[in-house]
């Protein structure tokens, strides 16, 4: 049963990931961008929603209404500040220059708010939980993430293959010049598409602050997790990604359930193994 | 035609290689008689300096001539870090044998490693690197021997059969540290000089031509990944060879180990040989003027090398080399007119 | 003379050290048809990427409708009203032939074209309306970039290399096709190899030569040895 229950964990938690990986892919998607900072977004977020939940006494869920909004203003500006301004043929300086902002996240949050760790508290529905038959119980709070991480995968894929917005996302990524002609301009279409990416990267970093505690410096961890998810369920499909932090949860859970020092590890070792196997990843979208 | 092509031939060295030839061999003469006039705080600072130097050399000749973009490079510092203490502790090897074999075992590993993650491409080359080295982290953690999450020390009976005395044992690490970045600097110069070297820089200025030249891509940069690997778990066996303590956190520090390095080669100017030189200079003197400010201090680097990146993406050496043309160390053939 | 829609005036145009174009002086006025032709690097490409853009200018260099356009990006010159059927097509791949076409259509300006109206000129492209452009045969293909860029109703409708690397039956029915296409009022440049052809259906000619207009005029103003003599330079 333990058995069962730590795969059933392990789903929820995927989730979870999915929701690292999809911004990271999206951005890839639009503009062949590797954020190497997605990670320390994601805690800027949690922190940020901790600082709203703490100052305003709002219920965690509510200050996504503003921690989501921020990190999307802060994707745009940052895109059209700086990191247009690095995109071109080499792929040195995007990569240098996240790398440059990821240790001064880092930084900057531990001189704000120091190194201990911290948790987002979101009240009586940490412990609600739902009965499942088997004596299984399954948290309402991690049912409810896995919930928005299936709906906001199914939103970005709608964005993505249904909408203008989408249609400029994909035209700009085929050819930039020609988008131009089109009417498109690039610099605010990859703005856009920064700001998607952190709006979800603001969802997922309350989620995480409400799931565990966090402290300034696991960014880059949940950088890899999400990277590990899009590279598992194949580049360029967000189902897929779903499918990779799924897989990514499940494998850590069952290291967990084995020796409490395999956890991380055994997450590892199911990316490498699906990278030595199918190095295009389980589902990679047909070009 | 005839009388032109006499009248011309090809150089690599310049004056200004001559000059800085000669200045080098007087700096490293002053450098090996260290022991004999710098105090023991100043030692310790030139050997970490040296160690820097070799790390940020490795990781120029990785992302700035092979393309190959690693955020993991401590997989490899704290892989050598490992098998130094491993190879003492449990195989009675003395320091000195267990260093060039450290580097050896990490080539070893690099094999595996590289065919791996060669089947990802660019950035997430990168952060596939990055994988690795948590693997190698969360795996020595693992190892109760060493000590597993919280690290092991040197023994005292290995660090005495070093040498006779502690000032001794001093020199002897301060030596070692500059002779590692010598070799490093030597094996680069040379690689970059060779057929090798043509080749890579054919392919850091255009896959697709060099392809159609017959290069073989893969081949070059494996060669230069896995050598790079060795010679990197090589510094990093001398880094806690000097530190005598190793742990988890410690030998797999990506700020340590790849974040510092990156800056020094970004600010100091990347794919030039001189450019690691010039960053480890200045990094060590921002370092040693502001380290007081704790994180602040962090803060300005990452600022530092976002401007380096966005205003001169060739650092402070590639862009005076683009006003002057200088050169220190030879690499680029020019024409020169003979004279008659 | 009535005020150009278009015109160029001592236009350059650099690719870093390489001079390609060497003060070209053209214009277009309303509803009129102008073909410019010239050999292989005459730099006819280079003159419509400085007109939309792509290439940016001094502003003075280009002007639409009395106002110096020169410096505007590809996309604010997009608004402007002036579409370019680009060379070789270049259709998004990741979109489907009804996708590329409303990718014109985005700039929401107003006129006659609509998804409708371009589907009834090539029923082809609304049978086809969700298999990805690329699928499609090079006429067809062609049809969607010229039904992508007439979606943003334009003023000003540029055709680059409008026939190369398609079979001549092909060249010949969009030829056909072109009065329907640029109707009454729009004004059109096309750029092309294929002399007889752009003579054709031009008010005017322009010959690029080296990067310099090396003659000008209406097609019945021009001997065939003057255009053979401006084109080759011989």
């Amino acid at each position: 049963m333990d058995w069962i229950n730590a795969i059933l964990q392990g789903i929820l938690l995927g989730g979870l990931y999915a929701l690292f990986a999809a911004g990271l892919s999206l951005i890839f998607g639009v503009m062949r961008l590797v954020n190497i900072a997605h990670g320390d977004f994601i805690v800027l977020a949690a922190f940020l929603g901790l600082t709203i939940t703490t100052t305003l006494g709002l219920s965690p869920l509510l200050a996504l209404i503003l921690v989501v909004p921020v990190m999307a203003g802060i994707g745009y500006g940052l895109q059209r500040l700086v990191l247009n301004q690095t995109l071109g043929d080499d792929i040195l300086p995007p990569l240098l220059v996240t790398f440059g902002l990821s240790v001064i996240i880092q930084n900057g949050l531990l001189e704000i708010y120091s190194a201990d760790p911290q948790k987002i508290s979101a009240g009586a529905l940490e412990t609600a939980s739902v009965a499942l038959p088997g004596d299984l119980n399954i948290g309402v709070l991690p049912l409810l993430m896995f919930g928005v991480a299936v709906a906001v995968i199914a939103g970005l894929q709608w964005i993505f293959y249904r909408s203008a917005l989408g249609r400029a996302f994909r035209a700009v990524s085929d050819k930039q010049d020609i988008a131009q002609l089109m009417g498109l301009n690039k610099a605010h279409i990859f703005g856009l598409a920064m700001a998607l990416s952190l709006a979800v990267v603001g969802l997922a970093g309350v989620f995480l602050g409400i799931r565990t505690s966090f402290d300034p410096s696991i960014g880059p961890g949940r950088l890899i997790f999400g990277f590990e998810a899009v590279i598992i369920g194949g580049l360029g499909n967000l189902w897929g990604t779903l499918i990779g932090g799924i897989i990514l949860g499940v494998s850590q859970n069952i290291g967990a359930q084995i020796n409490p020092g395999w956890q991380l590890l055994a997450g590892h070792i199911a990316f490498l193994i699906v990278l030595a196997v199918r190095p295009r990843g389980l589902f990679p979208r047909i070009d | 035609m005839t009388t032109s092509a006499h009248a011309y031939s090809i150089s690599r060295s310049s004056t200004a290689s001559r000059v800085a030839a000669v200045a080098g061999v007087l700096v490293l003469i002053v450098l090996v008689s260290a022991p004999l006039w710098a105090g023991r705080a100043d030692m310790r600072l030139l050997s970490e300096i040296f160690l820097y130097l070799s790390l940020a050399c490795l990781w120029n000749l990785l992302a700035g001539y092979a393309g190959l973009v690693s955020v993991g490079q401590q997989a490899f510092v704290g892989f050598g870090g490992y098998m130094l203490f491993a190879l003492a502790i449990f195989a009675g090897l003395s320091p000195l044998a267990a260093i060039p074999l450290a580097g050896l075992l990490g080539a070893v590993i690099a094999v595996p490693v590289a065919l791996l993650i060669f089947r990802l491409r660019g950035a997430y080359f990168a952060i596939g690197t990055w994988v690795i080295a948590e693997v190698f982290r969360l795996s020595f953690a693992q190892v109760s021997a060493l000590g597993g999450g919280s690290g092991t020390s040197l023994p005292v009976a290995i660090v005495r059969d070093m040498a006779s005395s502690r000032s001794m044992r001093e020199a002897t690490t301060y030596w070692l540290a500059l002779a590692m970045a010598v070799i490093v600097l030597a094996v680069i110069y040379l690689l970059l000089r060779s057929r090798n070297g043509l080749a890579l820089t054919a392919i850091r200025d255009s896959e697709l031509a060099s392809e159609s030249f017959g290069i073989d891509i893969w081949r070059n940069k494996f060669v230069v990944y896995v050598l790079t690997a060795g010679l990197t778990a090589m510094t990093g066996a001398l880094i806690f060879l000097q530190k005598l303590r190793i742990s988890p956190d410690a030998a797999f520090s990506v700020n340590d180990w790849t974040a510092f390095v990156i800056f020094i080669v970004v600010i100091g100017g990347i794919g030039t040989l001189e450019g690691p030189i010039i960053g480890v200079i200045v990094f060590f003197l921002l370092r040693e003027t502001l380290s007081d400010l704790g994180t602040v201090y962090l803060l300005i680097l990452g600022v530092v090398a976002i401007a380096v990146m966005l205003k001169a993406p060739k650092g402070l050496w590639g862009t005076l080399k683009e006003r002057t043309g200088l050169e220190l160390f030879p690499l680029a053939r020019r024409v020169v007119k003979k004279k008659s | 003379m009535p005020d150009a829609l278009l015109s160029t005036k001592a236009l350059e145009a650099h690719y870093g050290d390489f001079q390609a174009l060497f003060g070209i002086s053209i214009d277009v006025q309303p509803a009129e048809v102008v073909a410019i032709i010239g050999a292989n690097g005459a730099g006819k490409t280079t003159l419509m990427r400085s007109i939309t853009g792509l290439i940016r200018n001094k502003p003075e260099m280009v002007v639409w409708k009395g106002r110096a356009i020169g410096a505007l990006r590809a996309d604010q010159v997009a608004h402007l009203g002036i579409a370019m059927v680009p060379e070789g097509r270049q259709l998004f791949q990741s979109l489907s032939v009804e996708e590329n076409l409303m990718i014109g259509g985005q700039m929401g300006r107003k006129g006659p074209w609509t998804l409708k109206t371009v589907q009834d000129l090539f029923p082809l492209l609304q049978e086809r309306r969700h298999v990805p452009a690329t699928a499609l045969s090079g006429g067809q293909q062609q049809m969607v970039a010229i039904g992508r860029a007439l979606m943003s109703n334009p003023d000003i409708l540029l055709f680059d290399e409008i026939s190369l690397g398609l079979a001549p039956i092909v060249i010949k029915s969009i030829y056909e096709a072109l009065p329907a296409i640029i109707g009454e009022g729009m004004s059109a440049i096309i750029v092309e190899q294929d002399i007889a052809k752009a003579v054709s259906v031009s008010h005017r000619v322009y010959c690029l030569q080296e990067g310099r207009v090396s003659l000008q005029g209406r097609p019945d103003e021009l001997t065939r040895e003057a255009i053979s003599a401006a084109y080759f330079g011989v």
